[in-house]
This record gives C-alpha cells, sequence and structure tokens, in this order.
C-alpha cells in the first residue's frame, strides 16, 4: 500500500474515561499491560504498508507525543515521509484550536498537499483491532467509490454505546443508504469505525468547501451532508474490534484480553509495536498465585492476581490479591491490600491491609500518583 | 573524529567450546541469558551506563547472530554520530589475511580503528561475563595511581584460585607478580579479564608483542607479564558485586538459576543501572486459568497453561497444560506440549518438546560424547531441534542442533547419551 497515506484523529476529549483521559487523550490510554490505544492503528497502517502518518491531536497530548517520539518503534523514523504530530498553532488564517475534525485537516491542508500519495486512510486513534487496510482499499477501488467507511457488525457491542457511534444501513452492493452520527435510537447494529478511504484530491476539495461555509465536522458536515452526492461505500469488517470510548468498554476490552481467541486476533499474525521500556523479565516470587492474566515485563508478583491485567513494573506484595482489576506502570499492592473489580492508574501505591471494590459494571478508577 | 578520554575493546571473538551445543552456531556473547538478554548485553550495558559510547566490538566466531543483534547499537542508545559501536572483525590485507589469533593480537589488528578517536585510555572487555560495573570508577582509580595499567580484580574461594590469572599485590593494589592458573596460588584475587591501559603505552606493547613470533599474543600470557617484567606500574581495582564465568554448562545454569531467588545476588530490575537489549515486539505475557508459576523469571509473548517452578522463560514460550517445567531454562519461541515433564535442562530456541515426553530423569551419568562438557546432571536441547511424542530423556543427554523425530533410534534416551542430526558426530 504505498499509495497510501495515514491521517490518525485523535483530538477530543474522552469524558465518558473519566479520571483515566483528565491527563491524557484517549488514544494515549494504556491497554492490555504494555500499549497505549493508538498503537493498534499505527501497527495497522506500518503492517498494511502505510509510510507517511499524521497524527492530528489537540487535547492533553503530551503523553501522545511522548509515547509516539520520532515514530522510531513504528519504524516511521524516515528521511522522507514518516511520521508527523500535528497539535493546534496560530497564524494569520488560523483560530488555534480546531474546530472539529474537518477543521482539524482543514488547518494541516499543507500535509495533504505535499504528499504524493493518490489514498488517505483516515483512521481514530482509540480504538483496539488488527488488521490490515489491503482489503478494503482494493474494494475502494473496485467499486470507484468516493468514500470508503468501515463498519462492523456490532452484536456484541452493549446497546447504549451504539448512541456513541455513526451507525449506517447499506444496500446490497455496500453502498450507505443511511448514515446516522450518534443516534439516540439507533435504526441497525452496523457501527462505523471511524475509518475512511478517500482520494487525497477529493478530501483536500471536500475539506475546502465545507470550512469555506463554515462548517467544521468531517461526519456531520461531510458524510452525512454528501451522503447522496458523493458515491460512499461501507467495507465489513469482522474481527475483534472495541473504542475505548468509555470506562465500561475500557474495562471490558481489557478484561476480553484475557480470552485467547480475541489476544490471538489482536497478536497472532500481526506485529503491535510500542514503545519499549527496557524492564526485565517478570518475576514470581514462591508464594505467587496467578491465574488467568496478563503480566508485563518488570512486574514482581508475591501474591494472588486473578482475571486481572497488569501492566509493566507492577509490584504484588505477599498476602495481597488482585482480582478483576488493571493495574498500571508502576503501581504497588502492599501486603494483604485487596483490589477488586479496579482500575488503578499509573504510580497509585495501594497501603497494606487496604481493600478496595468496585462493581463488574461499574469498576473504580484510582487516578494517577495517588497513595490510597 | 572527536577525541574520546575512554574507548572500550570488547573482545566477543570466543567460540565457547564448553558451551556445547548452545555455542553450535552462535558465539559465546550471543548466547541467550536471563529470560531476554544476550551475554554480551551486560558489558554493553556497563559501557553505557559508565558514559563510554564508543565501543569496538572483536568477533571472528559465528558472528550473524552477534551482528544481527547488536545493529547500529540503538538498543545501547549507542546509535551515535561520532563514536558507537562498531563490530570488528578480521578481513583480508593487501598481502595476506589472518584470523586474530590472540586477545592481544585481536586488539594488535585494530590500532587504526583505536587511533581514529586517539584515546587517553582503552578499557579491554570481554563479551562472556554475566556482572555490573561502573567502569568511570575504576578510571578514576587508574588515574589517582597514575597507573600504566589497571586490572579489576574480584576475590575468589581460594580452591577455584588455580582456574584463574591471580594477581599477587601490595596492600594499597600495586600488583608485583601476575600468575597465569597457578598450581598454589598465592592470592584469591582473580583478574575479571577487564584492563585499563594507557593507550600509547598499550599500542607500544602490541606492535613489540606482535613482532615476537613465539608469543600466544595473549593479555593474560604475554601483554600483562611483560608489562610487569619492565617495571610498568600496574594497579589491581577491587570489585566485588556479582561476577560470573558463564561458560561452562553448569556456570551458565546456576548464574542463570542465581536469578530466580527472592533477593537474587544480581538484580536486573535495577532502574539506576538498566540492562538493555533489543525488545522483541510481543504482547506482555498470559498465565492461564490452569497455570501455576513460581520462583520463575517470565519474558513477554509467552503462553502458560502448565507448571513453571524455579525457571525461567524467555520471549514467546508455550507451555501447554499438563506440562511442568522445573529448574530449567527456556529460550525463545519454544513449545512444550501437553503434559511434558522437564528438569533441569537448557531448552534452545524454537524447539519443539512432543507431548507426554520427559526429560531429565535417572541416574546421574556423564555424557559420554563430550564428558567434559556435560557432567552436571544437565541436559541440552540445541536449537530447532523437534523432540517427538513420549520420549524419555535422562540427564547430562545432548540433543543436537535441528534433531528431528526422524533421528531418534528409540524412544528411551538414557543419561550420558547423545542424539545427533542424521546420527552424525560432527
Amino acid at each position: 500500500m504505498k499509495n497510501v497515506m495515514g491521517i490518525i484523529l485523535s483530538g477530543g476529549r474522552s469524558t465518558k474515561l473519566k479520571e483515566l483521559s483528565t491527563m491524557r487523550s484517549s488514544p494515549a490510554v494504556p491497554v492490555g499491560g504494555k500499549y497505549r490505544a493508538v498503537d493498534f492503528v499505527l501497527s495497522n497502517m506500518v503492517n498494511s504498508g502505510i509510510r507517511n502518518v499524521g497524527v492530528i491531536t489537540q487535547y492533553s497530548f503530551r503523553s501522545l507525543m511522548d509515547h509516539l517520539g520520532s515514530g522510531k518503534e513504528w519504524d516511521l523514523d524516515r528521511k522522507t515521509d514518516g511520521l508527523f504530530i500535528f497539535p493546534p498553532f496560530l497564524s494569520d488564517d488560523n483560530s488555534g484550536w480546531y474546530r472539529g475534525t474537518a477543521d482539524s485537516m482543514y488547518n494541516n491542508l499543507t500535509f495533504l498537499k505535499r504528499s504524493n500519495e493518490e489514498y488517505v486512510l483516515i483512521s481514530q486513534g482509540n480504538c483496539v483491532y488488527t488488521t490490515t487496510f489491503d482489503d478494503m482499499l482494493r474494494q475502494h477501488k473496485e467499486t470507484e467509490a468516493d468514500i470508503t467507511i468501515a463498519y462492523r457488525e456490532m452484536n456484541d457491542v452493549p446497546i447504549e454505546e451504539l448512541s456513541n457511534m455513526g451507525i449506517l444501513q447499506v444496500a446490497e452492493d455496500q453502498r450507505v443508504i443511511d448514515f446516522q452520527e450518534k443516534p439516540i435510537h439507533p435504526n441497525s447494529l452496523l457501527g462505523s469505525l471511524g475509518t475512511y478511504i478517500i482520494k487525497r484530491e477529493l478530501l483536500m476539495s471536500l475539506l475546502e468547501e465545507c470550512v469555506a461555509h463554515g462548517y467544521y465536522d468531517f461526519v456531520l458536515d461531510i458524510l452525512v451532508k454528501m451522503l447522496h452526492k458523493l458515491k460512499i461505500y461501507g467495507y465489513k469488517f469482522n474481527g475483534y474490534w472495541r473504542s475505548v470510548s468509555s470506562v465500561q468498554m475500557y474495562y471490558r476490552c481489557n478484561m476480553e484480553l484475557l480470552k485467547p481467541e480475541v489476544s490471538n486476533d489482536l497478536f497472532g499474525s500481526a506485529k503491535i509495536f510500542t514503545k519499549v521500556k527496557d524492564e526485565a523479565p517478570a518475576k514470581f516470587n514462591e508464594e505467587a498465585e496467578v491465574r488467568n492474566s496478563i503480566v508485563a515485563d518488570g512486574c514482581i508478583i508475591e501474591g494472588t492476581v486473578e482475571n486481572s491485567v497488569l501492566f509493566r513494573g507492577v509490584t504484588v506484595k505477599k498476602g495481597a490479591v488482585v482480582k478483576d482489576s488493571i493495574v498500571m506502570q508502576e503501581s504497588i499492592i502492599e501486603e494483604n491490600a485487596t483490589l477488586n473489580y479496579a482500575i488503578l492508574d499509573k504510580n497509585v501505591i495501594l497501603s497494606k491491609g487496604r481493600c478496595l471494590k468496585g462493581e463488574e459494571t461499574w469498576p473504580i478508577i484510582i487516578g494517577k500518583n495517588v497513595m490510597v | 573524529m572527536n577525541k574520546k578520554e575512554m574507548i572500550a575493546l570488547l573482545l566477543a571473538g570466543g567460540q565457547g567450546s564448553r558451551l556445547g551445543v548452545l555455542t553450535k552456531n552462535v558465539a559465546k556473547p550471543a548466547v541467550l541469558y536471563g529470560g531476554k538478554y544476550r551475554i554480551i548485553d551486560f558489558s554493553l550495558s556497563n559501557c553505557i551506563n559508565s558514559g563510554i559510547d564508543t565501543v569496538g566490538v572483536l568477533t571472528q566466531y559465528q558472528p550473524l547472530k552477534l551482528n544481527s543483534h547488536i545493529g547500529i547499537g540503538k538498543p545501547w542508545d549507542m546509535d551515535r554520530i561520532d563514536g558507537g559501536v562498531t563490530i570488528l572483525s578480521p578481513y583480508l590485507k593487501a598481502e595476506s589475511g589472518e584470523w586474530f589469533k590472540g586477545t592481544a593480537n585481536a586488539v594488535y589488528q585494530n590500532i587504526h580503528y583505536v587511533d581514529r578517536y586517539s584515546p587517553e585510555y582503552v578499557i579491554i572487555l570481554s563479551g562472556d561475563h554475566i556482572y555490573k560495573m561502573d567502569y568511570s570508577k575504576m578510571l578514576d582509580f587508574h588515574k589517582e595511581n597514575k597507573a600504566d595499567a589497571t586490572i579489576s580484580v574480584i576475590n575468589v574461594p581460594y580452591e577455584e584460585a588455580s582456574r584463574y590469572g591471580i594477581m599477587n599485590c601490595h596492600d594499597n593494589g600495586n600488583i608485583y607478580e601476575f600468575e597465569e592458573k597457578p598450581k598454589n596460588p598465592k592470592s584469591t584475587l582473580a583478574s575479571m579479564g577487564v584492563y585499563i591501559f594507557n593507550w600509547l603505552t598499550l599500542r607500544e606493547y602490541l606492535i613489540k608483542d606482535n613482532e615476537c613470533p613465539d608469543s600466544d599474543n595473549d593479555f593474560g600470557k604475554n601483554i600483562i607479564p611483560s608489562m610487569l617484567k619492565d617495571g610498568k606500574s600496574m594497579w589491581a581495582y577491587q570489585f566485588s558485586g556479582y561476577w560470573r564465568d558463564v561458560g561452562t554448562i553448569q556456570a551458565f545454569w546456576e548464574s542463570n538459576m542465581d536469578l530466580v531467588g527472592r533477593v537474587p545476588p544480581f538484580n536486573l530490575f535495577d532502574a539506576d543501572w538498566k540492562i538493555y537489549t533489543p525488545n522483541p515486539v510481543k504482547p506482555a505475557h498470559y498465565i492461564g486459568p490452569s497455570a501455576c508459576v513460581k520462583k520463575s523469571m517470565i519474558a513477554e509473548g509467552c503462553t502458560i497453561y502448565g507448571t513453571v517452578i524455579n525457571s525461567i522463560l524467555f520471549p514467546g514460550v508455550l507451555v501447554e497444560e499438563g506440562a511442568v517445567i522445573q529448574d530449567s531454562i527456556v529460550m525463545s519461541n519454544s513449545k512444550i506440549c501437553k503434559n511434558v515433564s522437564i528438569n533441569k535442562s537448557i531448552i534452545s530456541e524454537l524447539v519443539t518438546i512432543g507431548a507426554n515426553s520427559r526429560l531429565g530423569e535417572g541416574a546421574d551419568i556423564q555424557n559420554e560424547f563430550k564428558p567434559s562438557i556435560y557432567n552436571s546432571g544437565i541436559t541440552v536441547v540445541g536449537e530447532q531441534a523437534n523432540i517427538p511424542d513420549s520420549a524419555i530423556i535422562g540427564k547430562n543427554v545432548m540433543i543436537d542442533v535441528g534433531v528431528g523425530p526422524e533421528d531418534f533410534d528409540s524412544l528411551f534416551i538414557e543419561s550420558g547419551k547423545s542424539v545427533f542430526k542424521g546420527g552424525v558426530i560432527e
């Protein structure tokens, strides 16, 4: 896929992620023991052969920038093309903050102009899935579509989550005949993955037209408004896919990674790249009792861990019990402390004998650097 | 080229034949160690952690894995514009080519590499030891004593002293005598194979040594004794941390096992002295519902449904249900099938152990083929070997690189026997 460039939209604030997103944008949310959500789409692009990727960001992007760096880990530190990060900026024509997804791309029109690829793959930065985009591009060319939208049958997603998505209806030939953005009453189960293929030239002219009229949202002002003017097709994706856009979905996605079929779908055939931390392999001491859990490098475990995801450098001391929980980098569970249905952010210390218990549908969240 | 105060030369040439089948296809410094590392990572990490950013790696035996491991030195932050890591292998010169004859000869042949940086000092290291050492402190010691050469030494038990080069020195550390593997050692200060020299002095001695036809061209045997004889200022720098030469199967196994203790004598979790290595692109490991893991180190990408006790698993190992691994080392991407039992064994990379097989059982009889190598009760399986289902394999057994089920005459391999690829002993 040499003829495709990538744009990752990672801008918006995810209030539904609560404490997990107070300090970071949702693509930078840690997932699965060692990744951040954005690693998946970025690796998917790289594994598809895309070598020119722009990441557009504006909300608390420090940790995202820190994570992406020069793009080295994704092999995107290139002399020509590679990885570009686009935070908002001020100039004579720009007011600074992006007013929407279309506006954010319009503000970086130079990036689109200076690239040579015929096609652009636009994607969200906060979704966990593994794929290559070759098949989608093939279909896009075959149907001679103006825009192709990846969608998935969301029969394994709670109904209330559907109203956070774009819901579409497709004809037999895959042409999109209806698109509802975040509908209160979704009229199908086909959810948009927020992943689109479009010709670069067409994208540029659509963006210019859209912003000239004072409209700023790619989905509402381009997709929905032009649904019948443009040839918009759907591309059906069948694999595992989750958007980590709310605490419940975030928790659920991490727990699902404990299922071999899910982790095989995500990691079985593709390499998912991420920033490395040079930790020693995890160490299990004599008293360790670990079952059905993901444990990252640098962990030291002396207690009990069940149905949980431990990120790098977590310490679980003697007598401590971690169940159905997510514990992020460098957190410490002291002796005889208990954790149940909880999400601990980075560098949290759960003191000796303390007990934290949430509910499966409402896991308790402890923010960064807190001592409980 | 900027002038550097001190550069390092890392001697990574050794075949390490006492590691048997583990070094059949790789040089000793490239042998896997400690769950994700290769032996050379320790010296390279020591260099960068000590502020040395220019390292020449001298190698000549099976260099492929070592070369691809080191690459441009990125994992050790040695991908530098000026300096960094350079792999120095023997090459053909105008008249003739020659292999490195000894450690000193290897350095002699690369004098022009060192000259490019015109360093005050060079530090000579071997790439086959496990230790963490701040070389900058040793350099301070070298400078304080206005030494020509400083040799780092470690106290070893008296009964082991005759295996090492032994330094006899005055109380202040000034060396007056050096004995290579003495029968009756006068002291227990063993050389660790870490030397700091004033470059111009060493350069002179290397040239002189090269002109001497009956020299072994070795630091321990030739250069250091002749410098001592000439009354050069030679000092012993005492090191007192964990240091292991992992040159034998037993030492290699023991040093790996040292890592799984509650408070290991050698700490890989030290945030101030990280050990760097190329990281595998694999997810965090998964411990299944039926698994039991105790006293072990488990690397990324492992999937464990069986029992792992007192063992070290490298990235990407699969342990199926009912399998029990004890007191063993299993290297990258090996597959341990259902109900396998493994005891005190070293399993190399990309090995498959067929279902219901048992390794490391029976009497402790030393290996018939290489008794000096396989004699400590440890069974060793070479890389890419494929052991058939239901095989029973004894102690001190050697399974050759790439052996397949067709190479097994019987499913019962007694202690001390070996299985060779195609039945042929190489």
